[in-house]
């Protein structure tokens, strides 16, 4: 009760069409000359000081690229990207050291955010109440600070940004990178892995179970730039790892690009748990600006018996593009996907999942609750296949829409393929707005329609919440609310 | 969707076109339809067959399934009809309409003349006389290229229309039964029209069925409107022969306080395709669409709905039984559509499968497209094999493994057959179904 009664505080306190993290930090930055080119390519890997074998398999992407079309197939509709208009590389010019000569603008900014850096604070303070978290900082195209790295460390655990990792730990990049999500697997990917500038790698050994959770905060500040993260995670046998991400960016009338790519490899027995609160900046009350998110995002449940979870919560962008999945290879392994993906003003979702059968006894579970306000539209696109040889395949879906308001759409569109006779597969999706029982009901308690909504929606996406880890699902039980203001009345 | 394809044709969609022109120059039909038919005649000759990149074909390769264009069946002879009219379906107390290899078997016809208010007049005939009724053909085309019903329309000819006057309340079903009885592989196009006026009442019923080992087409299309307070209940059974091509589209309009229901049993052809696109064009009516279909071997079975509720206040229910044995493959597509300002609208849709076969694949593609917030609208999909534990039950009663596993398919089929209303027509599709499990023991 106590968190709801949060919420409803914080839906009253805010104005319609508030972006809190959409401020600006100005610090000066290093960019690479606009445009899209092989120069850009070169000029990238450059910076990163990477190895000969990393710019050849960029290059690679590269060309490749410049032969595929743009996807149409979803249902979001944008003006034409050109992307020879942004900025494919930017970097705060001082480089820091350790975490001590990070540039206060910067760690004003994550502070603002509310996500510490300072190790020393969350030692000192901070630990006996809340859980330690350590954290990859990415701003613009740099990953600026990675937290707790020495005692993680000391459990064979490695967390660093890629560029680090392709230096340090080229063995596990070589082996890993791309062999999830193919160079040409789509548009967005291969454009990702052209200009890739930073993101977070993380591995972790047999047997071990990661100390903390890990996060990344992708933040995108400079103008006119494109973001382009690249997340690679490896559990090698056994191993268990919980990893958040979350993103915001600043105020802009222009559209900004962001387009990641996420590899997760479980080997045997292993489990990845991948959550993320996505608030990028959605665009204001008329739908100009905004972040595109186009984001592929895929596991490998490689070994027998592993364990990939997406749960999402999806508030922000203009457009989302992404469909997280799984590849269920082992024998045995399971999939699972919780999202809530809200959509408001001029918002865009065509969002959802792949679950991809193809060992024995592999089951999968996907719970969808998408809403839907003011003039957004809201798609849940999904698919569901077994392959002959995946006997006593399992899968159990379930996507719930609601509406909020008259001008808004929701969609559901999913694919169910069975293609051996034991394959179990259950698919069940609703739409209906809030009755006029559940909102008179609150209405004549003395909660206002506002209130009422709150309440409502809390309800409504609890199984998904649920599924997130502590901290998160207090943030994102608030984000839920401050995303449908306005939506009423 | 947005795929841009270089239009090279395959040899069978070269023949195709060749043939069309033929058509459009061997029998000529003027004013409205003809320009209807030319238009038809030049889509086809642009877009070709769908593909699996059509995203309404993604499971049904039609460019890859039609390798061969058939000619068409040509005139009809009195040992062909003879054997139609004996192996036809029979309705008990219906009137029949026969269609022998595409042609209207006119001396084994009922046709009716405004008796009791039901008239039913050949399509060529109408269309020559300018009846009005013939100039409702292609009124509930769907606005987007469909393959099938291109090339049906560029072939307009043979086929039907029938019209049901205002109240009037038809008691015996109205049956119209296409039958394929050449040695050689033809292929055959048809075209119903359907007017069912303000208050009437009446059951139609569509049945395909065809020699074994022929691979003979059949292209057939319906257009149904069912006026405001109408009441219409439509069975469709195919039974094509076992190498057959079926291609069917329905097209259905339903005014306002209206009542629709229609069953679809599908157990014939080597592939067929069936394109459902209904339309609530008033409030208050009620749509409910069903089906069974039953596969063995290597049969394929397309059924693909369109449900747009352009208007509130209306229920639709939909329930879709697919039972897939040895290495058939079953396809379905539903799509609701809940236009802005549909409000109040109810949808409901439903499709199981069972998965005999250990390498049968069914594909459900369940899609809700929804502009309006005050509606209720779910669809589920479920695939799977024969409960374990129901067959161990029989079994433990000394039921054989074969029987007990009949049993239970029939239960299944069963329960969407229960909701077909005619006593006569409802025992009919259950001896069809038990026929068929019998054939497979």
């Amino acid at each position: 009760m106590a968190a709801v009664q949060e919420t409803v505080e914080r839906v009253r306190s805010l104005d319609v069409d508030q972006y809190k993290y959409g401020f600006v930090t100005d610090i000066e930055s290093e960019k690479a000359p606009k445009g899209l080119s092989e120069d850009t390519v070169r000029y990238i890997s450059a910076k990163k000081n990477e190895p000969e074998w990393m710019l050849e398999w960029r290059l690679d992407a590269y060309r490749r690229w410049l032969t595929m079309q743009e996807p149409t197939w979803a249902r979001v509709s944008y003006p034409k990207i050109d992307f020879q208009d942004y900025y494919y590389y930017s970097q705060p010019k001082a480089k820091p050291k350790s975490l001590d000569e990070i540039d206060p603008e910067i760690l004003a900014t994550y502070d603002k955010l509310g996500i510490p850096l300072r190790e020393r604070e969350a030692l000192l303070g901070i630990e006996s109440t809340a859980p330690r978290i350590a954290v990859d900082a990415v701003f613009d195209s740099v990953s600026v600070a990675t937290t707790f790295k020495a005692e993680l460390a000391k459990a064979g655990v490695i967390f660093c940004s890629i560029s680090e990792a392709i230096r340090e730990h080229p063995d596990l990049v070589k082996q890993y990178l791309g062999s999830v999500v193919p160079v040409s697997d789509n548009f967005y990917a291969t454009l990702n892995t052209a200009v890739f500038s930073d993101g977070s790698f993380v591995y972790i050994p047999k047997g071990v179970r990661c100390p903390m959770e890990l996060s990344t905060y992708f933040r995108i500040n400079e103008r006119n730039t494109g973001q382009f993260e690249r997340t690679l995670i490896i559990a090698d046998e056994g191993a268990y790892v919980s990893y958040l991400e979350g993103c915001t960016a600043p105020q802009r009338d222009e559209n900004q690009l962001h387009a990641a790519v996420v590899e997760l490899v479980a080997l045997k027995d292993a489990e990845i748990k991948y959550s993320t609160v996505q608030n990028w900046y959605p665009g204001d009350k008329d739908g100009k600006g905004g972040i595109y998110n186009f984001v592929t995002k895929r596991g490998d449940c490689r070994g027998d018996n592993s364990k990939i979870s997406w749960t999402q919560v999806e508030t922000g962008s203009a457009i989302t593009w992404k469909y997280p999945s799984c590849i269920l290879r082992g024998d045995g392994s399971q999939g699972e996907f919780y999202s809530i993906a809200i959509s408001n003003g001029y918002q865009q979702v065509d969002s959802g999942t792949k679950m991809i059968h193809l060992g024995k006894n592999t089951s999968s579970r996907i719970i969808s609750k998408g809403i839907a306000a003011g003039r957004s539209e809201n798609t849940y696109r999904g698919q569901v296949t077994a392959h002959r040889k995946a006997s006593n395949a399992r899968n159990f879906t379930n996507c719930d829409s609601l509406l909020i308001g008259d001008k808004c759409g929701a969609h559901t569109v999913p694919y169910i393929e069975a293609k051996t006779a034991s394959a179990v597969f259950e698919h069940e999706a609703t739409t209906s707005k809030i009755s006029e029982d559940q909102m008179f009901y609150c209405l004549q308690r003395g909660l206002s329609s506002e209130e009422a909504v709150a309440l409502i929606v809390n309800g409504f996406v609890k199984d998904v919440l649920q599924q997130l880890p502590m901290e998160f699902a207090v943030e994102a039980q608030k984000l839920i609310s401050v995303s449908l203001e306005g939506s009423v009345g | 969707m947005n795929v841009v394809t270089p239009q090279i044709r395959t040899a069978a969609e070269q023949a195709l076109v060749d043939a069309v022109d033929q058509h459009l120059a061997a029998v000529p039909i003027a004013g409205r339809v003809g320009e209807l038919r030319r238009a038809a005649a030049a889509a086809f000759a642009t877009h070709g067959l769908p593909h699996r990149r059509v995203e309404e074909w993604k499971y049904t390769d039609l460019r890859a399934i039609l390798r061969e264009a058939p000619p068409l069946a040509g005139p009809l002879d009195a040992a062909s009809e003879a054997e139609a009219t004996f192996k036809a379906l029979s309705v008990p107390g219906a009137k029949r309409i026969l269609f022998v290899n595409g042609a209207l078997a006119r001396p084994a016809s009922d046709l009716l003349a405004l008796e009791g208010g039901i008239a039913a007049l050949p399509l060529d005939s109408a269309l020559a006389a300018g009846e009005p009724m013939a100039d409702r053909v292609g009124a509930l085309a769907p606005q987007r290229y469909d393959g099938p019903l291109a090339l049906n329309t560029a072939f307009l000819g043979e086929g039907l229309v029938v019209r049901v006057a205002a109240h009037a309340k038809i008691a015996a079903p109205l049956h119209i039964a296409n039958v394929f009885t050449k040695d050689d592989p033809a292929t055959t196009y048809g075209r119903v029209v359907v007017l069912v006026e303000e208050g009437a009442q009446v059951t139609l019923v569509e049945s395909f069925q065809g020699r074994d080992g022929v691979a003979y087409q059949t292209n057939s299309a319906l257009e149904l409107s069912v006026a405001d307070g109408a009441h219409v209940d439509y069975v469709r059974v195919q039974e094509e022969g076992d190498a057959a091509l079926h291609l069917g589209t329905v097209m259905l309009e339903i005014g306002r306080n209206a009542q629709f229901h229609s069953f679809t049993q599908t157990s014939g052809a080597r592939a067929s395709r069936v394109s459902v696109y209904g339309r609530f064009s008033g409030t208050h009516s009620h749509a409910g669409l069903r089906g069974a279909t039953l596969l063995k071997g290597r049969q394929h079975a397309d059924t693909t709905l369109l449900l747009d509720h352009a208007v509130g206040h209306c229920e639709s229910r939909e329930l879709f039984k697919t039972v897939l044995a040895d290495e058939s493959h079953g396809v379905f597509q539903g799509k609701i559509v809940v236009r802005p300002d549909a409000q109040k609208t109810d949808g409901r849709m439903m499709s199981r499968a069972l998965l005999l076969g250990e390498t049968a694949e069914m594909d459900n593609k369940p899609e809700l497209e929804i502009f309006a917030d005050d509606v209720q609208c779910g669809h589920g999909a479920t695939a799977g094999e024969l409960d374990e534990d129901l067959l161990f039950y029989l079994k433990a009663r000394g039921i054989p493994q074969k029987e007990a596993e009949a049993l239970l398919v029939q239960a299944f089929v069963g329960e969407a057959i229960e909701f077909v209303e005619h006593d006569a027509l409802r025992e009919l599709l259950i001896a069809r179904a038990e026929a068929w499990l019998a054939r497979r023991a």
